[in-house]
Protein backbone atom coordinates (compact mmCIF):
# COMPACT_ATOMS: atom_id res chain seq x y z
CA UNK A 1 0.00 0.00 0.00
CA UNK A 2 1.87 3.06 -1.22
CA UNK A 3 0.65 6.36 0.11
CA UNK A 4 0.31 9.24 -2.32
CA UNK A 5 2.76 11.52 -0.60
CA UNK A 6 4.04 14.67 -2.19
CA UNK A 7 7.44 14.26 -3.74
CA UNK A 8 9.19 16.61 -1.43
CA UNK A 9 12.24 16.36 0.76
CA UNK A 10 11.00 17.39 4.16
CA UNK A 11 14.10 16.70 6.22
CA UNK A 12 17.32 16.83 4.28
CA UNK A 13 19.41 15.87 7.27
CA UNK A 14 22.19 14.43 5.18
CA UNK A 15 22.06 17.17 2.55
CA UNK A 16 22.10 14.50 -0.09
CA UNK A 17 18.86 15.14 -1.96
CA UNK A 18 17.84 11.47 -1.52
CA UNK A 19 14.34 10.86 -2.80
CA UNK A 20 12.57 9.60 0.30
CA UNK A 21 9.48 8.62 -1.66
CA UNK A 22 11.58 6.24 -3.72
CA UNK A 23 12.84 4.76 -0.50
CA UNK A 24 9.36 4.50 0.97
CA UNK A 25 8.14 2.69 -2.15
CA UNK A 26 10.70 0.00 -1.49
CA UNK A 27 9.77 -0.12 2.14
CA UNK A 28 6.09 -0.52 1.37
CA UNK A 29 6.57 -4.26 0.98
CA UNK A 30 8.07 -4.55 4.40
CA UNK A 31 5.72 -1.88 5.70
CA UNK A 32 2.61 -3.93 5.06
CA UNK A 33 4.15 -6.98 6.62
CA UNK A 34 5.31 -10.20 5.02
CA UNK A 35 4.48 -13.72 5.94
CA UNK A 36 7.38 -15.94 4.97
CA UNK A 37 7.36 -19.67 5.11
CA UNK A 38 9.83 -22.16 3.80
CA UNK A 39 8.36 -25.36 2.52
CA UNK A 40 10.47 -28.11 1.02
CA UNK A 41 13.42 -25.75 0.78
CA UNK A 42 11.50 -23.13 -1.17
CA UNK A 43 10.87 -19.79 0.42
CA UNK A 44 7.40 -18.43 -0.15
CA UNK A 45 6.20 -15.07 0.97
CA UNK A 46 2.73 -13.63 1.12
CA UNK A 47 1.60 -10.11 1.82
CA UNK A 48 -0.21 -9.74 5.13
CA UNK A 49 -3.25 -8.48 3.25
CA UNK A 50 -3.60 -11.93 1.65
CA UNK A 51 -3.63 -13.78 4.93
CA UNK A 52 -7.34 -14.54 4.56
CA UNK A 53 -6.43 -16.65 1.50
CA UNK A 54 -4.06 -18.77 3.50
CA UNK A 55 -4.66 -22.10 5.10
CA UNK A 56 -4.83 -21.39 8.84
CA UNK A 57 -2.93 -24.62 9.42
CA UNK A 58 0.06 -23.10 7.69
CA UNK A 59 -0.09 -20.24 10.15
CA UNK A 60 -0.68 -22.02 13.40
CA UNK A 61 2.24 -23.24 15.39
CA UNK A 62 3.06 -25.11 18.53
CA UNK A 63 5.34 -22.36 19.55
CA UNK A 64 4.94 -18.71 18.79
CA UNK A 65 7.00 -15.81 20.01
CA UNK A 66 7.61 -12.22 19.03
CA UNK A 67 10.86 -10.45 18.33
CA UNK A 68 11.15 -6.74 19.05
CA UNK A 69 14.29 -4.72 18.69
CA UNK A 70 16.06 -1.40 19.05
CA UNK A 71 13.71 0.36 21.45
CA UNK A 72 16.48 2.96 22.17
CA UNK A 73 14.77 4.20 25.35
CA UNK A 74 16.23 7.64 26.00
CA UNK A 75 16.45 8.72 22.35
CA UNK A 76 14.52 11.96 21.87
CA UNK A 77 15.70 13.59 18.66
CA UNK A 78 13.70 14.56 15.59
CA UNK A 79 13.50 11.07 14.09
CA UNK A 80 11.21 10.12 17.01
CA UNK A 81 10.75 12.42 20.02
CA UNK A 82 8.69 9.78 21.89
CA UNK A 83 10.18 6.29 21.69
CA UNK A 84 8.19 5.21 24.77
CA UNK A 85 4.95 5.79 22.87
CA UNK A 86 6.07 3.72 19.88
CA UNK A 87 7.29 0.94 22.19
CA UNK A 88 3.86 0.98 23.83
CA UNK A 89 2.31 0.78 20.34
CA UNK A 90 4.43 -2.33 19.71
CA UNK A 91 3.16 -3.87 22.95
CA UNK A 92 -0.43 -3.05 21.95
CA UNK A 93 0.24 -4.79 18.64
CA UNK A 94 1.61 -7.85 20.44
CA UNK A 95 -1.42 -7.93 22.72
CA UNK A 96 -3.73 -7.82 19.70
CA UNK A 97 -2.27 -10.98 18.13
CA UNK A 98 -4.80 -13.80 17.84
CA UNK A 99 -2.32 -16.25 19.35
CA UNK A 100 -0.58 -14.68 22.37
CA UNK A 101 3.14 -15.25 22.05
CA UNK A 102 4.75 -17.46 24.63
CA UNK A 103 7.63 -15.07 25.10
CA UNK A 104 9.39 -12.07 23.60
CA UNK A 105 12.91 -11.83 22.26
CA UNK A 106 14.47 -8.36 22.42
CA UNK A 107 17.44 -8.24 20.07
CA UNK A 108 19.15 -5.29 21.73
CA UNK A 109 19.63 -1.52 21.88
CA UNK A 110 17.06 -1.71 24.63
CA UNK A 111 18.39 1.60 25.96
CA UNK A 112 19.96 4.47 24.11
CA UNK A 113 22.69 5.43 26.58
CA UNK A 114 22.88 2.38 28.93
CA UNK A 115 21.23 4.43 31.70
CA UNK A 116 19.42 2.58 34.51
CA UNK A 117 16.28 4.66 34.07
CA UNK A 118 16.21 3.77 30.37
CA UNK A 119 16.32 0.04 31.10
CA UNK A 120 13.66 0.60 33.79
CA UNK A 121 11.47 2.38 31.24
CA UNK A 122 11.56 -0.53 28.80
CA UNK A 123 10.93 -3.16 31.45
CA UNK A 124 8.01 -1.13 32.75
CA UNK A 125 6.35 -0.89 29.33
CA UNK A 126 6.98 -4.55 28.49
CA UNK A 127 5.28 -5.59 31.75
CA UNK A 128 1.95 -4.94 30.04
CA UNK A 129 2.74 -7.34 27.17
CA UNK A 130 0.73 -10.56 27.03
CA UNK A 131 3.97 -12.57 27.00
CA UNK A 132 5.38 -12.85 30.48
CA UNK A 133 8.84 -14.12 29.61
CA UNK A 134 11.26 -11.79 27.90
CA UNK A 135 14.72 -12.79 26.71
CA UNK A 136 17.24 -10.07 25.92
CA UNK A 137 20.55 -9.74 24.15
CA UNK A 138 22.48 -6.45 24.30
CA UNK A 139 23.06 -3.93 21.55
CA UNK A 140 26.10 -1.65 21.48
CA UNK A 141 23.97 1.08 23.10
CA UNK A 142 23.37 -1.19 26.11
CA UNK A 143 27.00 -1.76 27.08
CA UNK A 144 28.44 1.77 26.91
CA UNK A 145 29.82 1.96 30.44
CA UNK A 146 31.95 -0.40 32.56
CA UNK A 147 31.95 -3.17 29.95
CA UNK A 148 28.18 -3.54 30.17
CA UNK A 149 27.94 -3.85 33.95
CA UNK A 150 24.42 -2.37 34.11
CA UNK A 151 23.11 -4.65 31.34
CA UNK A 152 24.73 -7.80 32.73
CA UNK A 153 23.50 -7.03 36.25
CA UNK A 154 19.94 -6.83 34.99
CA UNK A 155 19.75 -9.42 32.25
CA UNK A 156 22.78 -11.63 32.74
CA UNK A 157 21.39 -13.88 35.47
CA UNK A 158 21.73 -17.48 34.41
CA UNK A 159 23.85 -16.50 31.43
CA UNK A 160 27.52 -17.10 30.86
CA UNK A 161 29.71 -14.31 32.31
CA UNK A 162 29.88 -12.64 28.89
CA UNK A 163 26.06 -12.50 28.69
CA UNK A 164 25.38 -15.29 26.19
CA UNK A 165 23.06 -18.17 26.97
CA UNK A 166 20.79 -20.85 25.55
CA UNK A 167 17.43 -22.33 26.43
CA UNK A 168 14.90 -24.73 25.01
CA UNK A 169 11.20 -24.27 24.32
CA UNK A 170 8.99 -27.03 22.90
CA UNK A 171 11.95 -28.78 21.34
CA UNK A 172 13.39 -25.65 19.72
CA UNK A 173 16.88 -24.68 20.88
CA UNK A 174 17.47 -20.94 21.35
CA UNK A 175 20.91 -19.29 21.51
CA UNK A 176 21.21 -15.68 22.68
CA UNK A 177 24.57 -14.35 21.50
CA UNK A 178 26.51 -11.19 22.30
CA UNK A 179 28.39 -9.57 19.43
CA UNK A 180 28.69 -5.98 20.68
CA UNK A 181 31.54 -6.20 23.20
CA UNK A 182 35.24 -5.56 22.55
CA UNK A 183 34.63 -3.90 19.20
CA UNK A 184 37.90 -3.13 17.44
CA UNK A 185 38.73 0.04 15.53
CA UNK A 186 37.54 -0.22 11.94
CA UNK A 187 35.86 -3.52 12.76
CA UNK A 188 32.45 -5.17 12.73
CA UNK A 189 30.51 -7.03 15.41
CA UNK A 190 32.45 -9.78 17.10
CA UNK A 191 31.60 -12.98 18.99
CA UNK A 192 35.06 -13.90 20.27
CA UNK A 193 36.79 -17.22 20.96
CA UNK A 194 35.23 -17.86 24.36
CA UNK A 195 31.69 -17.50 23.07
CA UNK A 196 32.39 -19.56 19.95
CA UNK A 197 33.85 -22.38 22.02
CA UNK A 198 30.83 -22.26 24.31
CA UNK A 199 28.52 -22.39 21.28
CA UNK A 200 30.29 -25.43 19.87
CA UNK A 201 29.94 -27.27 23.18
CA UNK A 202 26.35 -26.15 23.66
CA UNK A 203 25.02 -27.64 20.40
CA UNK A 204 27.37 -30.59 20.08
CA UNK A 205 25.00 -33.19 21.45
CA UNK A 206 21.76 -31.93 19.94
CA UNK A 207 20.06 -34.00 17.26
CA UNK A 208 20.39 -32.60 13.75
CA UNK A 209 16.58 -32.40 13.57
CA UNK A 210 16.42 -29.90 16.44
CA UNK A 211 15.25 -26.52 15.10
CA UNK A 212 17.74 -23.83 16.08
CA UNK A 213 17.03 -20.14 16.66
CA UNK A 214 20.00 -17.82 17.13
CA UNK A 215 19.36 -14.25 18.21
CA UNK A 216 21.97 -11.49 18.44
CA UNK A 217 22.00 -7.75 17.93
CA UNK A 218 24.29 -7.11 14.96
CA UNK A 219 23.46 -9.16 11.84
CA UNK A 220 25.34 -12.42 11.59
CA UNK A 221 25.67 -12.00 7.85
CA UNK A 222 27.34 -9.23 5.88
CA UNK A 223 24.47 -6.85 5.22
CA UNK A 224 26.68 -3.82 4.58
CA UNK A 225 30.22 -3.89 6.04
CA UNK A 226 30.86 -0.22 5.17
CA UNK A 227 28.36 0.70 7.86
CA UNK A 228 29.52 -1.98 10.30
CA UNK A 229 26.47 -4.12 9.47
CA UNK A 230 28.07 -7.55 9.89
CA UNK A 231 29.91 -9.80 12.34
CA UNK A 232 33.59 -10.63 11.80
CA UNK A 233 33.56 -14.18 13.10
CA UNK A 234 30.01 -15.32 12.44
CA UNK A 235 31.19 -17.84 9.84
CA UNK A 236 32.70 -19.91 12.63
CA UNK A 237 29.43 -19.87 14.57
CA UNK A 238 27.48 -20.93 11.50
CA UNK A 239 29.98 -23.73 10.87
CA UNK A 240 29.08 -25.19 14.28
CA UNK A 241 25.41 -25.12 13.23
CA UNK A 242 25.93 -26.70 9.82
CA UNK A 243 24.54 -30.09 10.78
CA UNK A 244 21.12 -28.74 11.72
CA UNK A 245 18.23 -28.97 9.28
CA UNK A 246 16.66 -25.69 10.30
CA UNK A 247 18.49 -22.64 11.60
CA UNK A 248 16.78 -19.27 12.01
CA UNK A 249 18.92 -16.25 12.80
CA UNK A 250 17.12 -13.21 14.24
CA UNK A 251 18.98 -9.90 14.43
CA UNK A 252 18.35 -6.20 14.92
CA UNK A 253 20.70 -3.21 14.69
CA UNK A 254 19.83 -2.05 11.18
CA UNK A 255 16.30 -0.82 11.96
CA UNK A 256 14.70 -2.36 8.87
CA UNK A 257 13.61 -5.80 7.83
CA UNK A 258 15.87 -7.85 5.65
CA UNK A 259 15.91 -11.52 4.92
CA UNK A 260 18.41 -13.93 3.41
CA UNK A 261 18.30 -17.66 2.98
CA UNK A 262 21.49 -19.66 2.71
CA UNK A 263 21.08 -23.40 2.66
CA UNK A 264 19.41 -24.40 5.91
CA UNK A 265 19.87 -20.98 7.46
CA UNK A 266 17.30 -18.20 7.29
CA UNK A 267 18.58 -14.79 8.42
CA UNK A 268 16.09 -12.16 9.41
CA UNK A 269 16.48 -8.64 10.77
CA UNK A 270 13.73 -6.77 12.55
CA UNK A 271 12.42 -3.22 12.45
CA UNK A 272 13.15 -0.93 15.36
CA UNK A 273 10.34 0.20 17.62
CA UNK A 274 12.05 3.62 17.85
CA UNK A 275 13.24 4.99 14.50
CA UNK A 276 14.02 3.75 10.98
CA UNK A 277 17.42 3.84 9.29
CA UNK A 278 18.27 4.15 5.61
CA UNK A 279 18.73 1.20 3.31
CA UNK A 280 22.38 0.23 2.73
CA UNK A 281 24.21 2.91 0.79
CA UNK A 282 21.15 5.13 0.31
CA UNK A 283 22.45 7.78 2.68
CA UNK A 284 25.92 8.98 3.66
CA UNK A 285 25.57 7.33 7.07
CA UNK A 286 23.37 4.80 8.90
CA UNK A 287 21.87 7.31 11.34
CA UNK A 288 18.26 7.85 12.43
CA UNK A 289 16.16 8.62 9.38
CA UNK A 290 13.66 11.40 9.67
CA UNK A 291 10.35 10.86 7.90
CA UNK A 292 7.05 12.77 7.99
CA UNK A 293 5.39 12.11 11.37
CA UNK A 294 2.37 10.37 9.87
CA UNK A 295 4.64 7.80 8.18
CA UNK A 296 6.87 6.98 11.15
CA UNK A 297 4.82 4.09 12.51
CA UNK A 298 4.69 2.39 9.12
CA UNK A 299 8.49 2.06 9.31
CA UNK A 300 8.59 0.64 12.84
CA UNK A 301 7.42 -2.84 13.75
CA UNK A 302 7.45 -6.23 15.43
CA UNK A 303 8.19 -9.74 14.16
CA UNK A 304 5.92 -12.68 14.93
CA UNK A 305 7.49 -16.13 14.69
CA UNK A 306 5.64 -19.42 14.54
CA UNK A 307 6.99 -22.92 14.76
CA UNK A 308 4.97 -25.87 13.59
CA UNK A 309 6.46 -29.22 14.49
CA UNK A 310 7.19 -31.15 11.34
CA UNK A 311 7.54 -28.09 9.14
CA UNK A 312 11.03 -27.40 7.89
CA UNK A 313 11.46 -23.80 8.99
CA UNK A 314 9.91 -21.26 11.30
CA UNK A 315 7.34 -18.90 9.84
CA UNK A 316 8.45 -15.31 10.31
CA UNK A 317 5.92 -12.48 9.95
CA UNK A 318 6.79 -8.80 10.15
CA UNK A 319 4.15 -6.22 10.86
CA UNK A 320 4.38 -2.48 11.27
CA UNK A 321 3.02 -0.26 14.01
CA UNK A 322 0.84 1.78 11.70
CA UNK B 1 83.76 49.88 30.84
CA UNK B 2 82.51 51.24 27.57
CA UNK B 3 84.26 48.44 25.74
CA UNK B 4 82.54 45.77 27.81
CA UNK B 5 79.21 47.47 27.42
CA UNK B 6 79.81 47.68 23.71
CA UNK B 7 80.73 43.98 23.53
CA UNK B 8 77.73 43.07 25.62
CA UNK B 9 75.61 45.17 23.33
CA UNK B 10 76.94 43.42 20.24
CA UNK B 11 76.44 40.01 21.81
CA UNK B 12 72.89 40.84 22.77
CA UNK B 13 72.18 42.03 19.24
CA UNK B 14 73.72 38.90 17.77
CA UNK B 15 71.79 36.64 20.12
CA UNK B 16 68.58 38.48 19.46
CA UNK B 17 68.97 38.14 15.71
CA UNK B 18 69.87 34.46 16.10
CA UNK B 19 66.77 34.00 18.20
CA UNK B 20 64.59 35.64 15.58
CA UNK B 21 66.05 33.48 12.86
CA UNK B 22 65.42 30.34 14.91
CA UNK B 23 61.78 31.33 15.40
CA UNK B 24 61.30 31.95 11.70
CA UNK B 25 62.75 28.51 11.01
CA UNK B 26 60.18 26.84 13.21
CA UNK B 27 57.29 28.57 11.53
CA UNK B 28 58.42 27.59 8.03
CA UNK B 29 59.03 23.95 8.86
CA UNK B 30 55.58 23.35 10.37
CA UNK B 31 53.22 25.49 8.36
CA UNK B 32 49.98 23.64 9.09
CA UNK B 33 50.50 23.47 12.82
CA UNK B 34 49.31 25.32 15.83
CA UNK B 35 51.41 26.99 18.45
CA UNK B 36 51.78 24.96 21.66
CA UNK B 37 48.90 25.63 24.06
CA UNK B 38 46.43 26.30 21.26
CA UNK B 39 43.17 24.47 20.63
CA UNK B 40 41.97 22.42 17.70
CA UNK B 41 38.38 21.38 17.04
CA UNK B 42 37.20 18.10 15.56
CA UNK B 43 33.54 17.81 14.65
CA UNK B 44 31.73 14.50 14.95
CA UNK B 45 28.84 14.29 12.48
CA UNK B 46 27.24 11.79 10.12
CA UNK B 47 29.15 8.90 11.65
CA UNK B 48 32.53 10.47 10.91
CA UNK B 49 35.26 12.57 12.51
CA UNK B 50 35.96 15.80 10.68
CA UNK B 51 38.77 16.28 9.93
CA UNK B 52 39.61 12.59 10.26
CA UNK B 53 43.38 13.15 10.31
CA UNK B 54 44.98 16.18 11.94
CA UNK B 55 48.51 17.22 12.73
CA UNK B 56 49.20 19.32 15.79
CA UNK B 57 52.20 20.37 17.86
CA UNK B 58 52.85 19.02 21.33
CA UNK B 59 50.88 20.90 23.97
CA UNK B 60 47.81 21.35 21.78
CA UNK B 61 44.39 20.58 23.21
CA UNK B 62 42.04 18.84 20.79
CA UNK B 63 38.32 19.15 21.46
CA UNK B 64 35.81 16.78 19.85
CA UNK B 65 32.22 17.98 19.66
CA UNK B 66 29.40 15.60 18.78
CA UNK B 67 27.05 17.25 16.28
CA UNK B 68 25.46 13.99 15.24
CA UNK B 69 22.00 12.98 16.45
CA UNK B 70 23.37 9.72 17.80
CA UNK B 71 25.93 9.25 20.64
CA UNK B 72 29.60 8.55 19.89
CA UNK B 73 32.82 8.02 21.81
CA UNK B 74 36.45 8.96 21.19
CA UNK B 75 38.74 6.09 22.16
CA UNK B 76 42.46 5.79 21.50
CA UNK B 77 43.39 2.40 20.06
CA UNK B 78 46.52 2.42 22.27
CA UNK B 79 44.36 3.31 25.29
CA UNK B 80 45.96 6.73 25.70
CA UNK B 81 42.62 8.51 26.04
CA UNK B 82 38.98 7.51 26.27
CA UNK B 83 35.95 9.76 26.38
CA UNK B 84 32.72 9.01 28.13
CA UNK B 85 29.71 8.55 25.87
CA UNK B 86 29.03 11.86 24.09
CA UNK B 87 25.43 12.62 23.29
CA UNK B 88 24.56 15.41 20.84
CA UNK B 89 26.45 18.67 21.64
CA UNK B 90 28.64 17.06 24.30
CA UNK B 91 32.40 17.56 24.12
CA UNK B 92 35.60 15.76 24.99
CA UNK B 93 39.06 17.34 25.21
CA UNK B 94 42.53 15.91 25.43
CA UNK B 95 45.87 17.71 25.57
CA UNK B 96 48.60 16.00 23.59
CA UNK B 97 51.99 16.46 25.28
CA UNK B 98 54.10 13.79 23.58
CA UNK B 99 54.97 13.55 19.91
CA UNK B 100 53.62 10.51 18.09
CA UNK B 101 50.69 9.11 16.17
CA UNK B 102 47.42 8.57 17.98
CA UNK B 103 44.84 6.56 16.02
CA UNK B 104 41.40 6.51 17.62
CA UNK B 105 37.89 5.26 16.89
CA UNK B 106 34.32 5.36 18.14
CA UNK B 107 33.82 2.29 20.36
CA UNK B 108 30.10 2.24 19.58
CA UNK B 109 30.54 2.45 15.80
CA UNK B 110 34.02 1.02 15.23
CA UNK B 111 34.01 1.81 11.51
CA UNK B 112 34.48 5.48 12.53
CA UNK B 113 38.19 6.11 12.79
CA UNK B 114 40.48 9.11 13.05
CA UNK B 115 44.08 10.02 13.80
CA UNK B 116 45.95 12.76 15.61
CA UNK B 117 49.60 13.21 14.65
CA UNK B 118 51.58 15.15 17.22
CA UNK B 119 54.85 16.73 16.19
Amino acid sequence: MVRNTKDEILHDHNHDGVDRRGFLKCMAWAGTGAFCVMQGGVLKSYSMSRLSDMNPEDMKGELSFVQISDSHMGFNKAANPDVAATLQAAVDKINALSTPPEFLLHTGDISHLSKPEEFDGVEQILKSASAKDIFYVPGEHDVLNDDGKEYLGRFGKGAQPGGWYSFEKKGVHFLGLVNVMNLKAGGLGTLGHEQLEWLERDVKHLKASTPIVVFAHIPLWSVYPEWGWGTEDSAQALAYLKKFGSVTVLNGHIHQTMQKVEGNVTFHTACSTAFPQPKPGEAPSPGPMKVPAEQLRSLLGITDVNYVRGKHALAVVDSTLG
Amino acid sequence: MRKSVFIAGVMLTVMASLGRTALKHEVFAVSAQQEPGSRVEVKIDNFSFGPAAITVSAGTTVTWTNRDDIPHTVVSTEKVFKSKVLDTDEKFSFTFTKAGEYPYFCSIHPKMTGKVVVQ
